[in-house]
């Protein structure tokens, strides 16, 4: 920066501050998706296990975490208000009812917990349960769902790629869930996980690539894209990361098969970020350059971005350190 | 069906009326945790334990339902009000994000640690979670009000013209986001909150005193529910007349910024001076009661008062009334009878924390039944206000969703149907009422299950119940 009169002009240190905001979008989604993500995992898990101690572990598991992680959506909607609003206005009004599906998903998610710890007679504890695992698949498979359809530009709510790729998200956020789990539980439970994490694995990858062959037959716009080195590196990477976390969890690695399920995520968000580039609305026809927000405001956005992201990921890393290991059912204050 | 852009008003005012309770109690009870910390760990008396504890249950849940509302809120911008977003993107898109990265962020980070860590982190730390915690609940406030007062008086921007669309285009940053309403938004919902949560706290305590010492059921944790009373009526006695002081001038403020909204909590539609504030009024027949006008209204009043709080003094001052604004009027008998309603409350409430510190001065606090009864049916009266001023402030806005620069009418998603609208109207009708229902049971639960036991000696009551020793009245 120069000097303040020029805030309104130039793009700080002339930067390229559409194109980032554009990655640092996805980033933002992909970072939701990963952690939250394995809160969503953990609750379809959930409807895995039956006894009563290893549900308590489960939620035990997330009980510090899931709100902050959750924060990375509403971040997520602020960035993209700020930086292209009218994709937000654009996008959000096109899919109206599927917005309000994944938030009824989220308050299902959000609200379960909390209940079902509040009593300990079994019907009480039987429906918040199942509130829970309703909610934590529902959430994933619309946000997939919404994904596709911006992605693809397409304007009505069900369509086949829209249910393949929420299947898909459903089936990554048990990976992660797995991934996560495995390192906040002991004995038999972190066990028994490994071979949901398999299973899931292989969902995912499966219908990953339906996905990627449906892409390629039937959108030919996006048929470049989808060989251009950045998207076809991280289709090579996803090949990677699963290999890694396959063996990871064999051996009982638990960290680096928590981070191969981070790289699976972030590897996903980066395809659809590839395929959709330069384009951020297809539907709208409105692109990165076209939408961005005009230059004083999205100075001073990057300038509040630059200052506080390193922060975020700061108390992150206290949260998560405070609460390292494996945690006790019932652990608080 | 709906008309969507009714439907979505309809909507949005629901799910904000909804959603504002939850901050309410957590910005409220934000400064009475940090301190019970503060003491908890500088003293390690039991009792601030027991109130650090018990209180953070309370913020808890009320984080959670806040967190699941206002999630739906932000997305309504987009969802609802595309058209506004389109417009008003550049200047409101801006607060809300730096809302989510600066003030939620820490919140929910930090309130992991201070719900589950005491026994995980140092004493450092954990006092810094607090602080953290409380901080983030009033920086989000911060930031939500610097984006609505920016529809109430709304500076530093310009006209344009982008993809064909009209925009409103961010030019100075300061006038903008400091603009002349946000000083006076922010005390007055902050001081509101922590009065709100101020006569919850006395109210609670008053219920248990009450049963205690006059209904004469020996009450667990007395001693507990005592110091809960003393400091809900010690924060009360700050911020009741703080608020009434405060709003009286807010309303000089409103008057220069927004004279139509003032007409209409005033009701007053031909331009006069020496008006009269109506203490109490009443409509002169079933028909008036309805009357969406307000039009005929008796009322008992203080001469000149409406013209005294209007120009800070004077009661000969003139009004300016309703039939000197062109176009459309907010509705002004929601208006004219929230203004009233919050500022009797507002009143009330000072009456409440003089009476309830006057009893407490001569030693009496415990013994006065009636004191204790209308603390507890003033228990909710707090956040009754509250939604009382927020629709003062958004519906006298009206027909203006930015004040002189766009309507409401215009600020709807243009695609939007009535079928979509009013289904998700009705869907949050029912949800809505369920969160509410359950918030309550919640709440209900963790009072009856009272503070958790701690080491160290038992907090001992003041005196022994009624069932034991007369009660005096
Ligand atoms: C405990 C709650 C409470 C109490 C007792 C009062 N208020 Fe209030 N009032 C609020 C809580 C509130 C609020 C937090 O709900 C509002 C909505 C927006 C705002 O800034 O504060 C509000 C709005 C509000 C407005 C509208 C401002 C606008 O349009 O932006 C005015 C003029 C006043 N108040 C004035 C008063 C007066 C004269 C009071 C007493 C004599 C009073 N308030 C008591
Ligand atoms: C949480 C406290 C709040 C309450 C209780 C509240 C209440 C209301 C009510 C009753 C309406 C309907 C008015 C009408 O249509 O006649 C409304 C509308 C609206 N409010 Fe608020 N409001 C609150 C805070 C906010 C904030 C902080 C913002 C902006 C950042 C905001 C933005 C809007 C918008 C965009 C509308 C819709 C357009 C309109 O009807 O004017 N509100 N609100
Ligand atoms: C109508 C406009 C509003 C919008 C769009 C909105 C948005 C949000 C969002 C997205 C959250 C969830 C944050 C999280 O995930 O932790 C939230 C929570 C919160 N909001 Fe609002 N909000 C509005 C009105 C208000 C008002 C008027 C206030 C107070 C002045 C307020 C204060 C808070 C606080 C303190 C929280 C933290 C959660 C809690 O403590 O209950 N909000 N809001």
């Amino acid at each position: 920066m120069t000097d303040p009169a020029s805030l309104a002009t130039d793009p700080l240190f002339g930067l390229p501050l559409a194109d980032l905001w554009f990655g640092l979008l996805f980033f933002i989604f992909a970072t939701f998706l990963f952690l939250d993500g394995f809160d969503f995992g953990v609750g379809a898990l959930f409807a895995t296990r039956e006894d009563a101690d290893e549900r308590e572990q489960l939620l035990s598991a997330i009980g510090p975490f899931w709100d902050g992680n959750e924060v990375w959506l509403v971040v997520f909607g602020g960035a993209m208000f700020a930086a292209f609003p009218a994709v937000y206005a654009n996008l959000f009004s096109r899919h109206y009812l599927l917005l309000f599906a994944i938030l009824g998903a989220l308050i299902l998610r959000g609200l379960a917990p909390e209940m079902y710890e509040q009593r300990h007679d079994e019907a009480w504890q039987r429906w918040w349960g199942r509130a829970f695992v309703i909610g934590s698949l529902t959430a994933p498979f619309f946000l997939g769902m919404f994904t596709a359809n911006w992605l693809l530009g397409t304007t009505t709510i069900v369509t086949l790629p829209g249910l393949v790729v929420g299947l898909a998200v459903v089936a990554l956020t048990v990976v992660d869930g797995v991934a996560f789990l495995r390192l906040k539980t002991r004995g038999d439970l972190r066990e028994t996980l490994r071979t949901d994490g398999y299973r899931a694995l292989v969902a995912y990858l499966v219908l990953i690539v339906v996905t990627l062959g449906y892409v390629y037959g039937a959108v030919p716009a996006m048929r470049a894209a989808l060989f251009s080195a950045p998207v076809g590196v991280l289709v090579l990477a996803t090949l990677v990361f699963a290999g890694v976390y396959a063996a990871a969890t064999r051996a009982d690695r638990y960290y680096v098969a928590f981070g191969a399920a981070a790289g699976l995520v972030f590897a996903l968000v980066g395809i659809v970020a590839g395929l959709m580039y330069p384009a951020i609305d297809r539907a709208g026809g409105l692109t990165v350059e076209t939408a961005i927000v005009s230059t004083l405001p999205l100075n001073l956005l990057s300038i509040g971005a630059a200052i506080l992201l390193p922060l975020i990921f700061g108390y992150f890393v206290i949260l998560y350190s405070a609460f390292s290991g494996p945690i006790e059912a019932g652990e608080s204050y | 069906m709906i008309d969507p852009v009714f439907a979505s008003r309809l909507q949005f005012a629901l799910t904000t009326i909804v959603h504002i309770i939850f901050p309410v109690m957590s910005m409220g009870l934000a400064p009475f945790l940090v301190y019970f910390t503060w003491k908890d760990i500088r003293t390690g008396k039991p009792v601030y334990e027991q109130l650090r504890r018990f209180w953070t249950q309370i913020f808890a849940v009320s984080f959670v339902v806040g967190t699941v509302t206002g999630i739906v809120l932000e997305f309504e911008f987009g969802t609802n009000f595309a058209a506004f977003s389109t417009t008003a993107g550049e200047l409101f898109g801006g607060p809300l994000a730096l809302e989510g990265m600066m003030a939620f962020m820490l919140e929910a980070t930090f309130l992991g640690i201070f719900v589950f860590g005491r026994k995980r982190v140092g004493n450092v730390l954990y006092m810094l979670s607090a602080i953290a915690v409380g901080l983030g609940t009033w920086l989000s406030a911060l930031w939500i009000l610097i984006a609505n007062s920016w529809m109430q008086t709304p500076r530093g921007y310009e006209l344009a013209t982008e993809n064909g669309q009209t925009i409103v285009q961010l030019v100075d940053p300061v006038a903008a986001y400091a603009n002349p309403r946000f000083p006076w938004m922010f005390v007055h919902m902050q001081n509101a909150a922590v009065e709100s949560v101020a006569l919850f706290m006395a109210g609670l305590g008053a219920y248990f005193v009450f049963r205690h010492y006059v209904w004469g059921y020996p009450v667990e944790n007395i001693g507990f529910w005592e110091t809960t009373l003393k400091f809900g009526l010690l924060a009360l006695l700050i911020t009741a007349p703080l608020q009434v002081l405060h709003g009286d001038l807010y309303a000089r403020h409103v008057v220069e910024t927004q004279p139509q909204k003032f007409a209409a909590m005033e009701a007053v539609w031909e331009t006069d001076s020496y008006v009269p504030e109506y203490i109490v009024a009443f409509p002169t027949s079933i028909q008036d009661l309805f009357d969406p006008r307000a039009k005929d209204i008796f009322g008992i009043g203080i001469p000149g008062g409406a013209s005294w709080l209007a120009s800070g003094g004077d009661p000969q001052a003139t009004i300016q009334g309703l039939e000197e604004f062109e176009g459309p009027q907010p509705p002004v008998a929601i208006v004219f009878w929230a203004f009233r309603l919050m500022v009797a409350l507002g009143f009330w409430f000072i009456l409440l924390a003089v009476w309830g510190g006057y009893r407490w001065w001569r030693g009496e606090l415990l013994s006065d039944d009636l004191l204790q009864k209308a603390l507890m049916l003033s228990m909710p009266l707090g956040i009754v206000a509250v939604e009382l001023g927020w629709v003062v402030t958004e519906v006298g806005r009206q027909p203006w969703l930015i004040q002189g620069v766009l309507r409401t009418s215009e600020g709807v998603s243009t695609g939007l149907t009535g079928v979509e609208a009013t289904t998700t109207l009705a869907g949050f009708a029912v949800v809505y009422l369920g969160l509410l229902a359950l918030y309550a049971y919640v709440v209900v639960r963790i009072i009856r299950t009272g503070p958790p036991t701690v080491d160290g000696p038992e907090l001992d009551g003041a005196g022994t119940p009624a069932s034991e020793v007369q009660a005096d009245d």
